[in-house]
């Protein structure tokens, strides 16, 4: 199953070299990954999404708490959650294509955020299933070039992770 | 407050902590803080011949002492000449603070002379590591490196010092910390009493118990609380190979080591046990064989310190996180005010049990290899040593057939005697951990085990015995082999001994000992082996080099049945299977 962890970790060099190294050395994937500091700056918040059965899944979050830069972590997946991600995709649109391209972009609650005569650049943020949804609808051959931002998340509700 | 350079407040700060014994090697890096060793009192530094001896000589000294174990190494290639040994302290959870020289801050990054990225290269095989910025923060890294590495589940911790940082020219006002708050860093202590309650409930109820110790029992100072806790319930215990010396070896409850090479009693009874309580043991591949035929109808309590431990390979039935000597303590109350006991007919008959595959095939109720040829035999050897030495020496060893026969005969009744690679497996460990235990207790007879294999891996070391008079007895077990690796190749490979053994060009190890100094001696035959070794343990000031041609055709058995075999599944020697 897939998996969204969230990990509060020390805002310090080499911690998200531990967390990488943990995944590789231990034969985890990680699907994606953020990562940026948080409102206290001695903190960074860390997401990642990962697949495997509930055994694999507790070893990550064993082993993830046990690296020392490791404050506190949640797997968001266990409760209900907000998820999140940002694509930017730079989309041929030439001629008849100039409308289509917009229309699916509307349709998707995105926004053109920079013009050539032959391309758009389109923002579109929601889950990673709707951003695929939506490279899907462009379809393949208008597609120049996608960057995507990877999962972040957040608990709904009262609940909050922090120290 | 007092100011000091970063060389001189590294060397206070370790010995504000204590810390009594360096093991290391100096080089480019280090010298400032080499430097800052040569002018002061209090810390002894062991000057060893090779990186990775400085690192088992370390561990030696922190498996025989409980106590930290320290290394220096210069940057570079002194840095990964330690990383074997780190490895090693590391798989077997031994407490151990690294401190390596690093090329200076403003060169790190530009491939300068002697450098390597040892936080980047150790990373994998630490509890954690520190790259010092500047000296202001030495004091607390040296602080929170050693509360890492000895609290919790204990493990080797990397400091990595720029040489700027040491620079004896700018100074700092020095304080060492005398608390430390890690948010997050909370090392397990208790266990949680509902799950202790489980667990003795489940003890009460079983019929047919095994208690399953390791290296966490000897590590975490829990034996006499798992020698209570057995007597009390009169419950067999097997030790892995970590955990030899957790329950006393002589003790009729014991049913000897489990696991690959584990006793045919141990191994049975685990198989057809209902409860398991593991206790600081971390159910090894070694030890469960395959694990979905690990122990069908057993009930599993696992005491670790740590979570990860717990259910990773054989799910538990009740997990407990805790260290053992916490949790082993309540237990014990709990038994105590409960007052019950278990159905004391079925722990009978299980005992009945237990000594009728003990008279079958067990390893102490009769030889179980051949005494009547000529050559001597490995086993025949440790036996003899155990004797010898009242089976109160500190027994290092290094990795092999050897490293087997000792575990299996030497019947170690104290823990921390037992000083070995098991999680590793590292050749060459067993000269240098010989030199760190007898550093840590000069007045012990420190005896390492090892083969003709093994030895040549860190026999450098010899000339560190020399150097600071540390007089240990090397009992090298030599069958002119690769022993382990031709058992397998004998067994697995219809007998192709594709790079197992040395045609001819084995050193006169008698000689190479003489050349450091040493004193050496061979034996060869059975009826000079008590007498001579009579001889070398009567001499206490010397280092002994006692190479004993042994029987190069023995295997050790039992051997579990691998792949697939459960743990039952045995060979016990050559011809016969369980
Ligand atoms: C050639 C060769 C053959 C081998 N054959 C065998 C064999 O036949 N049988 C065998 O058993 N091994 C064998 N081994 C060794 C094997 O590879 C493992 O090293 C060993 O089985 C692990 O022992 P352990 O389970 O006691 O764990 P250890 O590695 O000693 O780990 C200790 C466990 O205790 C926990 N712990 C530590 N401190 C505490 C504390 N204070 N409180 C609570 N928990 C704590 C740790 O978290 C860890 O989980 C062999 C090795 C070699 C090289
Ligand atoms: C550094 C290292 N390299 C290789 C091995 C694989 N290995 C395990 S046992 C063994 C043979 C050891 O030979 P020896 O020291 O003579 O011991 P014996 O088995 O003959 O008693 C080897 C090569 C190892 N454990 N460690
Ligand atoms: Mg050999």
């Amino acid at each position: 199953m897939r998996r969204i962890i969230s990990v509060l970790m020390e805002n310090e060099p080499g911690a998200l070299s531990r967390v990488v190294g943990l995944f590789s050395q231990r034969g985890y994937n990680i699907e994606s990954l953020t990562v940026a500091p948080t409102e206290d700056a001695t903190l960074s918040r860390l997401t990642l999404t990962t697949i495997g059965d509930d055994h694999k899944i507790e070893q990550i979050t064993k082993n993830l708490n046990k690296l020392i830069d490791v404050v506190k972590l949640v797997d968001l997946t266990e409760g209900s959650h907000i998820e999140r991600e940002l694509l930017l995709v730079k989309v041929r649109a030439t001629g008849a294509q100039r409308d289509e391209v917009k229309r699916s972009v509307d349709i998707f609650r995105g926004q053109i955020v920079d013009v050539t005569s032959n391309m758009y650049t389109v923002q579109v943020s929601g889950t990673s299933e709707k951003l695929d949804a939506f490279l899907q609808a462009l379809g393949e051959h208008t597609i120049m070039e996608v960057v995507r931002s990877g999962v972040s998340g957040i608990a709904r509700g009262e609940k909050i992770l922090s120290i | 407050m007092e100011l000091l350079s970063g060389g001189d407040m590294l060397v206070r700060a370790l010995q504000d902590e204590g810390v009594e014994l360096i093991f290391g090697y100096p080089g480019g890096s280090a010298l400032h803080i080499y430097d800052a060793i040569f002018r002061q009192k209090g810390i002894k530094h062991l000057l060893v011949r090779h990186e990775q001896g400085a690192t088992h000589s370390a561990d030696g000294y922190a498996r025989a002492t409980g106590k930290t174990g320290v290394v220096l190494v210069t940057s570079g290639p002194g840095a990964t000449n330690a990383i074997t040994g780190i490895a090693t302290a590391y798989m077997d959870s031994i407490p151990m603070v690294v401190i390596s020289g690093q090329v200076p801050s403003d060169k790190i990054g530009e491939d300068a002379f002697q450098e390597t990225d040892m936080v980047g290269c150790s990373r994998p095989i630490v509890k954690h590591s520190f790259l010092v910025k500047k000296a202001e923060e030495i004091p607390e890294v040296v602080k929170k490196a050693f509360y890492i590495a000895s609290t919790g589940r204990p493990g080797p911790v990397v400091i990595d010092i720029p040489k700027d940082v040491t620079n004896p020219v700018d100074r700092y006002p020095y304080a060492y910390p005398e608390k430390l708050r890690m948010r997050s860093y909370t090392p397990a202590g208790k266990g949680h009493t509902g799950q202790i309650r489980k667990a003795v409930a489940l003890l009460l109820s079983a019929k047919r118990p095994v208690i399953y110790a390791g290296g966490g029992v000897v590590q975490g100072d829990g034996s006499e609380l798992l020698t209570e806790l057995a007597q009390r319930l009169n419950f067999p215990v097997t030790n892995t190979l970590m955990g030899l010396g957790a329950y006393p070896g002589t003790d009729k409850r014991f049913l000897g080591m489990l696991g690959m090479h584990g006793t045919f009693e141990a191994n049975t009874a685990m198989h057809h046990a209902d409860v398991i309580l593991a206790v600081g043991a971390r159910f090894d591949d070694r030890v469960t064989n395959t694990p979905n035929k690990f122990c069908p109808g057993a009930k599993v309590i696992h005491i670790d310190v740590d979570p990860a431990s717990i259910s990773k390979t054989i799910t538990a039935d009740v997990p407990i996180v805790g260290t053992v000597q916490s949790v082993l303590k309540e237990m014990l109350e709990m038994l105590k005010a409960s007052k019950e006991m278990p159905d004391q007919s079925a722990i009978v008959d299980w005992w009945r049990q237990i000594d009728d595959w003990r008279e079958r095939h067990g390893l102490y109720t009769a030889p179980r290899y051949r005494t009547d040829g000529d050559m001597l035999m490995p086993q025949e050897v440790i036996s003899a040593v155990h004797q010898i030495t009242n089976g109160d020496a500190y027994v290092t060893s290094d990795v092999g057939q050897h490293q087997m026969f000792a575990a299996q005969y030497y019947l170690f009744d104290k823990p921390r005697r037992w000083i070995n690679s098991g999680g590793l497996g590292t050749m060459g460990f067993g000269l240098p951990a010989a030199l760190g235990v007898k550093a840590a207790h000069p007045d012990a007879e420190v005896v390492c085990v090892t083969g003709e294999g093994s030895i040549q891996m860190c026999i450098q070391e010899l000339s560190t015995a020399t150097q600071y008079n540390l007089p240990v007895k090397i009992l090298c077990l030599n069958n002119q082999a690769l022993g382990m690796v031709k058992q397998w190749q004998e067994m697995q490979y219809e007998g192709r001994l594709s790079n197992s053994v040395y045609e001819e060009s084995l050193p006169d190890f008698i000689k190479l000992a003489e050349a450091y100094g040493h004193l050496g001696m061979k034996i060869e035959h059975r009826d000079e082996l008590h007498g001579k070794l009579a001889e070398a343990f009567a001499i206490k000031d010397r280092t002994v080099f006692i190479d004993v041609y042994v029987d190069p055709s023995e295997h050790v058995y039992p051997m579990q049945v691998m792949p697939n075999g459960s743990m039952r599944d045995m060979w016990l020697s050559k011809t016969e299977r369980t």
